[in-house]
C-alpha cells in the first residue's frame, strides 16, 4: 500500500476535498467545498435543509459525480470526471474509493432478504475475499460491539429502526473502512430509538474511528465532534470546534439557523416533561 | 406494567365474559356463515348444471366413462407444454428485461423490438408462423417443440415487461447501500436487486402460469394432442361435442386452481419470511 508514509503522522489528513461543484440540471447545488478531515478526527457537518451537506456527503464517495473537484481518500485521489463517468476505468476508481469510505444512510437500507450476519459477511466475501468463516468472525465481532450479537441471525423485518442502524453500522465496519460517513443516520427513528444509535455513534467517535456526519442532534455535535461545519447555499460557511461555532458563531447564517434550533429545542423539552 | 394494562385487567374483573371476547365469537360466527353460504351457492350452480345436462340427455355416463380417460391422458402433454413454456418464457424475460434496463442502445433496441413485436400480434398467428410458415425457409419442427417456442415468446415478451418494473421497484437505496460497500455492479445486480425483483413479481409470474395453462390449449391447432385435442377428436367423431368439452374444461379449471392454491401458500410464506 501506499499509505503507510502517511499513516505514520497522526494529524495528517484522511479524507481530502477539493473544490466539489455540483448540478442538478441548471441548480447549483455545491459551489466549491474544500474539506480537509484528519486521521482520527470526527467531523460534524449541520445546516439547513437543501444547503447541500447530503449532496457534499454522497459526493464523497461519489454517489453523486461531482460536476467538478476530486476527493482524497487515505492517499487515493479520484478527480471528477462527469463526461466520462461510466467509463470502465473511472468506475474502479471509485469503488477502490469506496472501500475506504463507509457510508450510513437515514433508511438504513439493509438488505431484507438476507440477515443481519448475512448483511455483515456479503461485502467482505465478495469484495474483500474474505473466507466465509473469516467474514462471519468480523462480522460477530462487529455486530458485539453494536451491542446486537444476539440478533445476528434475524432478518432486518424483525429488528427496530435503531437496530437496523446498528446492523447498518457493524455492515460498515466489517469492510474496514478508514473512514464512515454517517447522512443523518438518527432522522428516520422514532425519539425514543436515536439515543441507542448515537450511542454507538459517540463510541466509535470516542475509540479515533475518523467520522463525518451530517446531522441535525445539536446536543450530540456538542458531546462527540472535535469540528463542527455549518454550510449554507452550497458552501461551508463557518466552521471550527463544536463550543465556538454552536455557542458563539461568526457568521449571522450560522447564528440564525442555531437560534431557531435552540427555539425548537426548548420547546421540545417542554413537551417531552410536561409535568417538570 | 402499563396504565391501559391495568386499566384492562381491572375490567375483566368487573366483566366474566368481556366484551372483546363476544366481539371475538361474533366474528367467528360470521365468518364460518360467510363460508357455508359460499359453498352452498356453488353446490347450488354446479348442480344445477349438471341436472339441467342430464335431463336434456346431453350427459352420457356410459360414454363418458369409455372416452374420459383418453383424454384427460391429454393432462400430461398440457402440463408438459406449459411448464417448458414456462421455463423459457422465464429465461426470455430475464433477458428481456436485462436489455430493457441496459444503457446500451443496441441492446436496448433489440429489447425492445422483441417485446413490441411479440406484444403486437396474435398469439395464434405466431403459432401458426412457427408452425406453417418456418418450414417453408427450410425450419421444420414437430409440433410440440413447436408449441412450446410459440407460447415461450410470446410469454417471455408479457414477462420481460413484469420482470423489468420488478427490478425497477427496487428501492434504489439498496443499490446504493450495495455500492458504498464497494460492490461490483454485476455483483449488486445478482445478490442484492435481483433475489428483491424476484419476490416482487412472484405474484404476477403466477398468474402468468395460470393464463399459460390455458393458453397451452391453443397449440391443439397444430396438432398437439394436449387436452383439448383429444376432446375435439373424440367429440366430433362420435358427436358428443358438449360432454368431451365439458370435461377439457373442467380439467383446466381444475388445474388452475390446484395451482393457484399452491401459488397463494407461496405468496404468504414469502410474505411471512421477509419484510
Amino acid at each position: 500500500m501506499t499509505s503507510t508514509a502517511v499513516e505514520a503522522q497522526p494529524d495528517s489528513s484522511m479524507v481530502e476535498v477539493h473544490g466539489i461543484e455540483k448540478y442538478f440540471g441548471h441548480n447549483h447545488v455545491l459551489r466549491g467545498v474544500d474539506l480537509e478531515v484528519h486521521r482520527r478526527e470526527a467531523v460534524m457537518i449541520i445546516g439547513r435543509s437543501g444547503s447541500g451537506k447530503t449532496t457534499l456527503l454522497r459526493c464523497i464517495n461519489f454517489l453523486e459525480e461531482p460536476t467538478a473537484g476530486w476527493v482524497e481518500v487515505d492517499g487515493l485521489r479520484v478527480d471528477a470526471d462527469p463526461l466520462h463517468a461510466r467509463s470502465r476505468s473511472h468506475r474502479e476508481q471509485i469503488r477502490q474509493l469506496r472501500m475506504r469510505a463507509g457510508m450510513l444512510f437515514q433508511d438504513f437500507n439493509l438488505f431484507p432478504h438476507m440477515t443481519a450476519v448475512q448483511n455483515c459477511i456479503e461485502a467482505p466475501m465478495r469484495v474483500s475475499g474474505l473466507s466465509r468463516a473469516e467474514a462471519v468472525e468480523l462480522a460477530d465481532r462487529y455486530l458485539a460491539r453494536v451491542g446486537l450479537i444476539d440478533k445476528r441471525d434475524e432478518h432486518p423485518s424483525r429488528l427496530s429502526g435503531g437496530q437496523k442502524q446498528r446492523v447498518a453500522i457493524a455492515r460498515a465496519l466489517c469492510m474496514e473502512p478508514k473512514v464512515l460517513m454517517f447522512d443523518e443516520p438518527t432522522s428516520a427513528l422514532d425519539p425514543e430509538l436515536i439515543g441507542e444509535v448515537l450511542g454507538v455513534m459517540e463510541d466509535l467517535a470516542h475509540e479515533g474511528t475518523t467520522m463525518v456526519v451530517v446531522t441535525h442532534e445539536m446536543h450530540f455535535a456538542r458531546e462527540a465532534a472535535d469540528r463542527v461545519i455549518f454550510m449554507d447555499d452550497g458552501l461551508i460557511v463557518e466552521e471550527g470546534p463544536p463550543e465556538q461555532v454552536l455557542n458563539d458563531p461568526h457568521d449571522d447564517r450560522t447564528r440564525q439557523f442555531l437560534r431557531r434550533f435552540l427555539d425548537q429545542d426548548i420547546a421540545d423539552e417542554e413537551h417531552s416533561h410536561p409535568t417538570a | 406494567m402499563s396504565q391501559s394494562q391495568q386499566a384492562q385487567i381491572a375490567f375483566e374483573a368487573e366483566h366474566p365474559t368481556s366484551i372483546v371476547d363476544r366481539i371475538e365469537a361474533a366474528q367467528d360466527r360470521a365468518r364460518l356463515s360467510f363460508r357455508v353460504q359460499f359453498a352452498l351457492v356453488w353446490l347450488f350452480i354446479i348442480t344445477l348444471i349438471l341436472v339441467g345436462l342430464y335431463a336434456g340427455g346431453r350427459i352420457e355416463p356410459g360414454w363418458l366413462a369409455k372416452q374420459a380417460p383418453y383424454i384427460l391422458g391429454g393432462i400430461w402433454i398440457t402440463i408438459l407444454v406449459s411448464v417448458a413454456s414456462i421455463a423459457l418464457a422465464l429465461v426470455l424475460a430475464l433477458l428481456g428485461a436485462l436489455g430493457r434496463i441496459s444503457s446500451n442502445p443496441m441492446v436496448y433496441a433489440v429489447a425492445s423490438f422483441y417485446v413490441s413485436l411479440v406484444r403486437g400480434t396474435p398469439l395464434l398467428v405466431q403459432i401458426f408462423i412457427i408452425y406453417f410458415a418456418l418450414p417453408q425457409v427450410g425450419l421444420v419442427l414437430p409440433p410440440i417443440p413447436s408449441g412450446i417456442i410459440a407460447l415461450g415468446f410470446n410469454y417471455g415478451a408479457y414477462m420481460t415487461e413484469i420482470f423489468r418494473a420488478g427490478i425497477q421497484a427496487v428501492p434504489r437505496g439498496q443499490r446504493e447501500a450495495a455500492q458504498a460497500l464497494g460492490m461490483p455492479e454485476p455483483h449488486i445486480f445478482r445478490r442484492i436487486v435481483l433475489p428483491q425483483a424476484v419476490r416482487i413479481v412472484i405474484p404476477a409470474v403466477g398468474n402468468e402460469f395460470v393464463a399459460m395453462i390455458k393458453d397451452s390449449s391453443l397449440v391443439s391447432v397444430i396438432t398437439v394432442q394436449e387436452l383439448l385435442w383429444r376432446a375435439r377428436q373424440v367429440g366430433t367423431r362420435d358427436a358428443r361435442s358438449i360432454q368431451a368439452f365439458l370435461v377439457a374444461a373442467l380439467v383446466y379449471w381444475i388445474l388452475t386452481i390446484i395451482f393457484s392454491f399452491f401459488q397463494e401458500r407461496l405468496e404468504r410464506r414469502m410474505a411471512r419470511s421477509e419484510r
